[in-house]
């Protein structure tokens, strides 16, 4: 069975208002343990609001959300929802609670009643996978933002979270703080086999996950690895989104009329394929 | 810049007073202003002084940053201690028309300013040694039998740990908007009094609205990390009473009994 899934998930923000927008039409999308998803769109396409759902934060209007097979419209499951999803939100600076770094990552198995020596146990060990262990007991308002999303997503794990759903953890961080970011997701997802749900608006991160979702007005646009969803450009762009640099690159010289050989993804990729192309090679 | 104050006063450093169980330093500081309030002769109260004195060369903290602290009280200190000369009782050393200065007034003053400044000290010693996270923990477990008189004391003690955090996360914003709105040709700095505080009104609403939406975000964050109160929630930091807090409590024992005895040999100065 699936880790996380969505059943005809439909969702308003305020189900009493007759001319309230409906986010979600019926949306249904299924996520295995130790999947690495991007889930990509516009701007009020409902990408956070399933973010919110996914750990319960918002229910469903109508429809259904089971995480490892529990609803979590069952109050009675709410904490053993939240401790199996965590979320990580965009601001750095408003997802930490406590002063220090250490008492904020004990901030969640201290919420759930873990023994002491436990937590201090799960703590060190959630610093060290984030590699902030040498910073545990600073303030966090002296790290800089990428140390803050790193310490929020070792809050996150320090609950024995399986599956970590994060909202633009990137999106008001320079490019060394989403590269340690991107870095500690993918350590997370490839060593610890944590479920990673990564809400984004970089094509660049998007390319490093395993699975590319795309949302558009509230429907799912396409759904596949990420070479089958950036290869149908025009679909993409018929929607106004964007594809990678590379891609867009690729499929505008061959618009142009070069019989280039493929549609790369990354740079690296890309400068491979010209070099083979120019030599010709391909 | 603004966002360079440090908040509360703790001082880092290695010494047994860092050490010690923040619950023992609030009931003993506690202890000992009750102490310089009751003490009635210059006897106990300079036993009281003199143990301050210590205690102060034991926190390993610099001396001047005492004498800071000390600073910020002076204009109190000179002013109690000028208005205590003229109250004496008995016979005149001095006279101009209505303003008498006994020698009683003088022990008097004398008395009330050692009086606040070992008051002052002591305090000072606790915020010194003991960090703003360890304070609001201590409280916290204090003030738990206040909890089934149905006092809110975990919020309390959550609300402060919040406000400890986001007070430099906001002061960093202030600096922030200031900036923005100096850059857009805000006036701050001149003009009196009344024009200075409406011109921090474009300040003060965008913190606002921000302070709103962290609110918000932060509540999110704590909600999705089963945030649901003090019920049922453990701590990682257990505090506990070790051997040196029993050593620190045994001193202070000896210490009550000897301002005891000192108290009550020897005759007060008499007030008033």
């Amino acid at each position: 069975m699936p880790f996380l899934q969505a059943q005809q998930v439909r969702f308003t923000y305020d189900p009493n208002d007759v001319d309230a927008k409906e986010v979600l039409h019926g949306v249904d999308l299924s996520i295995e343990e130790g999947q690495f998803v991007a889930l990509l769109g516009h701007n009020g396409c409902g990408k956070s609001t399933m973010a919110k759902l996914f750990n319960g934060m918002l229910l469903p209007t109508a429809g259904k959300i089971l995480v490892d097979g529990m609803d979590t419209a069952d109050e009675s499951q709410q904490f053993a929802v939240r401790s199996r999803v965590g979320l990580v939100q965009q601001n750095p600076d408003n997802q930490l609670v406590a002063g220090i770094v250490e008492e904020d990552v004990a901030f969640g198995p201290e919420n759930l009643g873990v023994p002491p020596a436990e937590i201090r146990r799960r703590v060190d060990a959630a610093l060290k996978a984030v590699d902030m262990y040498e910073y545990r007991e600073h303030a966090p308002h002296k790290l800089s933002g990428g140390q803050k999303q790193r310490v929020a997503i070792a809050g996150v794990i320090a609950m024995e979270t399986k599956c970590i759903v994060l909202d633009e953890p990137t999106a008001m961080l320079d490019p060394r703080g989403r590269r340690e970011v991107m870095d500690t997701i993918q350590y997370l997802n490839r060593e610890k086999g944590i479920t990673i749900v990564l809400i984004t608006h970089y094509m660049d991160e998007a390319v490093q996950a395993g699975r590319v979702v795309v949302m558009d007005e509230g429907n799912i646009l396409v759904d596949g690895a990420p070479d089958q969803v950036f290869g149908d450009v025009e679909l993409l762009k018929r929607h106004d989104l964007d594809v990678p640099q590379a891609t867009e690159l690729c499929y505008r010289l061959r618009a142009a009329g070069i019989p280039l050989p493929g549609l790369p993804l990354g740079e690296e990729e890309c400068v491979a394929m010209f070099r083979r192309y120019l030599r010709g090679e391909a | 810049m603004i966002s360079d104050i440090t908040l509360g006063q703790y001082f880092p450093a290695k010494s047994v007073l860092h050490r010690a169980d923040p619950r023992l330093k609030i009931c003993l500081t506690i202890f000992l202003i009750v102490l310089i309030f009751v003490a009635q002769n210059f006897f106990a109260l300079g036993l009281v002084a003199a143990g301050v004195v210590a205690v102060m060369l034991l926190s390993r903290i610099p001396l001047k940053l005492y004498f800071k602290s000390l600073k910020a009280i002076l204009v109190l200190v000179v002013f109690t201690a000028v208005l205590n000369i003229f109250y004496g009782s008995g016979e005149p050393l001095v006279q101009f028309g209505i303003f008498r200065i006994t020698l009683n007034g003088i022990l008097n003053s004398i008395f009330v300013t050692v009086r606040i400044v070992i008051l002052i000290l002591a305090t000072s010693i606790l915020t010194f040694t003991t960090s703003p996270t360890q304070l609001t923990d201590a409280i916290e477990r204090l003030l738990k039998p206040l909890t089934k008189l149905h006092v809110p004391v975990h919020e309390f003690a959550m609300m402060m740990t919040i406000a400890l955090r986001f007070v430099p996360t906001l002061l960093e914003e202030t600096d922030k908007i200031m900036s923005a709105q100096k850059a857009r040709g805000a006036d701050m700095e001149s003009g009196g009094l009344m024009q200075r505080i409406k011109a921090l009104i474009p300040v003060l609403i965008p913190l606002f609205v921000s302070a709103f939406r962290r609110a918000y975000d932060l509540a999110t964050a704590m909600e999705s990390r089963c945030y649901h109160g003090g019920e049922g929630r453990t701590k990682m930091k257990v505090l506990r009473f070790t051997q040196g807090d029993w050593v620190i409590l045994g001193v202070c024992a000896v210490f009550f009994a000897a301002f005891l005895a000192l108290n009550i040999a020897f005759p007060a100065v008499t007030h008033m």
